[in-house]
């Protein structure tokens, strides 16, 4: 099948080289321009191209207009969670190396990059985690997940990484990023999500962390920098710097875990102000 | 019935119509690309379903449809200010021009197809009513010293508009597309002599002879059978009426070809990405620029088709060439 194709194809240059010259530059600028650019529209769902299912083959000048335009698109709208993720991705290529490499270093990280576990709704076992009692892993994480009104569902896929183990690593960090706020018992309002992105900026050296951490406090009132510049800050930071990589941990393994106990095992001392679900104005 | 029954003879004229271009050897310039697709056809034939070009994919020409609709469904909310983005708001231009050239009349019929959100549609309304304005005022400024007579005649023919009532019907297979169209024209306050059909480019559901123009504008490279949308423009087209196409076509200055397609294939999915968070449905609309046959190649299908006078022109160096072709 695949022969008859190929001489077919070859038949049909061979035929439009001889009769019309100018055919023959246009298809062989075609074949050119897709040599050069790959990315095909998979729109297919059963087979991908790229080296992972959504992964979009990209330029270096393709990933700098992107890392621009994301950019930008996340400063004026900072609801657009699919610009923040595309900056992340286009930027974030060394930052993900050395997370990539802290995790293999470390035994229960290692496992995680072999098994690759995913965090979605479907793996979740949401009956078994609301039995657990007050105070466990799990228990506290369906918590927060229903106070803030939240779905592990809703984060994008990869696109841009062109490595496949490196797009997992940044896949985790994101389906990781609820179960941290778990874990500082930081809510979803502006405030809390400023105190998480200090920690990951801190953790992970992601320079979209880093953006985020930096441009997050121009939409906080006064009160709320005071408590971030004070209190919440400073543990952030110190904490994101002290801690076990959050990547390493095999969470989905540590549900019936209470919350103290992995806070100690992680190196996270709980958060000096208590911040409610509630307040979810930002400015 | 009697119109289906008559693409079904066409269809079979133009079947046999093309195993005579086949076994007719060695024509020089456009039919020579005959050639390359009539022995692909003879491959798929026995395979069973032809195949197609989607961008640079090859697929089944039933699952091309499918796709395209995938396409313009996805970019249907954010189209008009992509375009705007992505064209640096020269689209505008092109548009105007294909206006400009058909220079409409008041009391024509415009068929509009892959007409979607109705730019052109509005265009022509537009310049209709400015022309039938200027109309008046001419008449206006010549009866400056009325009789009596002409007086009371005036205002007996008051309520009657008479025949210069222009229409204009958009038609597109996307209904997603044809909603933003008729948003658009609610919040324009534009409604009288415009209508909204669902339809497909290949069979048009209107009978024969029935529009005085017949416009695409950048829709028929999304068709699957580009010849099939041309004989229906040939058969809804009154006797004199014009066939107008707006269409990307191929850039003949080298260097502005190797500017625009470093702009086309670098900057054009970004802009889908950031703008409109698709980045595929853009790669598809560049990929598919390449492959729509070129000004020369396609002046040659709209002949085949029974067009007279075909010309093209070439819009910012090629980049846009509206063909025009008149039933006669």
């Amino acid at each position: 099948m695949r022969i008859i194709v190929l001489t077919m194809s070859r038949l049909l240059g061979r035929l439009s080289l001889w009769v019309n010259h100018r055919q023959c530059v246009l298809i062989s600028r075609a074949l050119c321009v897709q040599q050069l650019h790959s990315s095909s529209a998979g729109f297919t769902d059963g087979s991908y191209d790229g080296l992972y299912p959504g992964h979009i083959q990209t330029t270096p000048m393709q990933k700098a207009l992107l890392a621009v335009g994301s950019g930008v698109a996340a400063l004026q709208n900072p609801y657009r969670h699919d610009m923040v993720a595309v900056l992340g991705e286009t930027t974030g290529h060394l930052a993900l190396i050395k997370l990539r490499d802290r995790m293999r270093n470390d035994p229960e990280g290692y496992t995680i990059l072999t098994e690759r576990p995913r965090i979605r709704l479907s793996t979740l076992d949401l009956n078994n985690m609301a039995s657990l009692p007050d105070g466990s892993f799990g228990r506290e994480y369906l918590r927060f997940l229903e106070d803030n009104r939240v779905t592990p569902d809703s984060r994008a896929d990869v696109k841009f990484v062109d490595d496949e183990e490196l797009a997992y690593v940044m896949q985790r960090y994101r389906e990781v990023h609820d179960l941290l706020h778990t874990l500082l018992g930081m809510p979803t309002n502006m405030l809390g999500e400023v105190a998480v992105k200090w920690f990951e900026a801190a953790q992970t050296g992601l320079p979209m962390c880093a953006l985020g951490a930096v441009l997050g406090p121009l939409r906080l009132n006064t009160s709320r920098l005071q408590s971030l510049f004070t209190s919440l800050g400073p543990w952030a930071l110190q904490n994101g710097r002290r801690s076990r990589c959050i990547l390493s941990i095999f969470y989905e393994r540590r549900w019936e875990q209470s919350l103290e106990d992995l806070r100690q095992e992680l190196n996270i001392e709980p958060p000096p102000v208590t911040l409610s679900a509630t307040n979810k104005s930002s400015t | 019935m009697a119109a289906s029954m008559r693409l079904l003879v066409r269809r079979v004229i133009r079947l046999s119509h093309r195993n005579v271009n086949v076994t007719a050897a060695g024509l020089p310039g456009r039919s020579g690309c005959c050639w390359a697709p009539s022995s692909c056809r003879c491959f798929s034939d026995a395979a069973g379903d032809k195949n197609t070009h989607f961008g640079f994919e090859t697929v089944s020409e039933s699952e091309k449809a499918k796709k395209v609709y995938k396409v313009f469904e996805n970019v249907a909310q954010k189209y008009d200010v992509m375009n705007d983005a992505m064209s640096l708001g020269i689209h505008r231009m092109w548009k105007d021009m294909l206006l400009h050239v058909m220079h409409p009349q008041p009391g024509v019929r415009l068929l509009d197809v892959a007409g979607g959100t109705g730019d052109i549609a509005f265009r022509f309304l537009e310049y209709v009513r400015s022309q039938q304005e200027r109309q008046k005022r001419r008449v206006a400024r010549s009866m400056q010293t009325p009789s009596w007579q002409d007086i009371s005649n005036n205002y007996s023919t008051e309520e009657e508009d008479g025949p210069q009532e222009s229409t204009a019907v958009v038609c597109d297979i996307n209904k997603e597309m044809l909603k933003v169209g008729k948003q658009k024209a609610d919040s324009m306050g534009i409604s009288a002599g415009l209508s909204w059909v669902v339809g497909d480019a290949e069979e048009l559901p209107f009978d024969d002879d029935q529009f005085d123009i017949y416009t695409i504008a950048f829709g028929i490279r999304n068709v699957t059978h580009i010849d099939q949308a041309l004989q229906e423009a040939q058969r809804v087209l009154k006797p004199g009426g014009r066939f107008m196409c707006l269409e990307f076509s191929k850039v003949t200055n080298p260097v502005l070809a190797r500017l625009y397609d470093t702009y086309s294939f670098q900057m054009i999915p970004v802009l889908g990405e950031v703008i409109a968070g698709d980045w595929k449905s853009y790669q598809y609309l560049v990929e598919s620029i390449r492959k729509f046959p070129d000004q020369e190649e396609f002046k040659g299908m709209i002949e085949d088709a029974g067009f007279y006078c075909v010309r093209y022109y070439n819009l910012t160096g090629g980049v846009v060439a509206l063909h025009s072709g008149f039933k006669l």
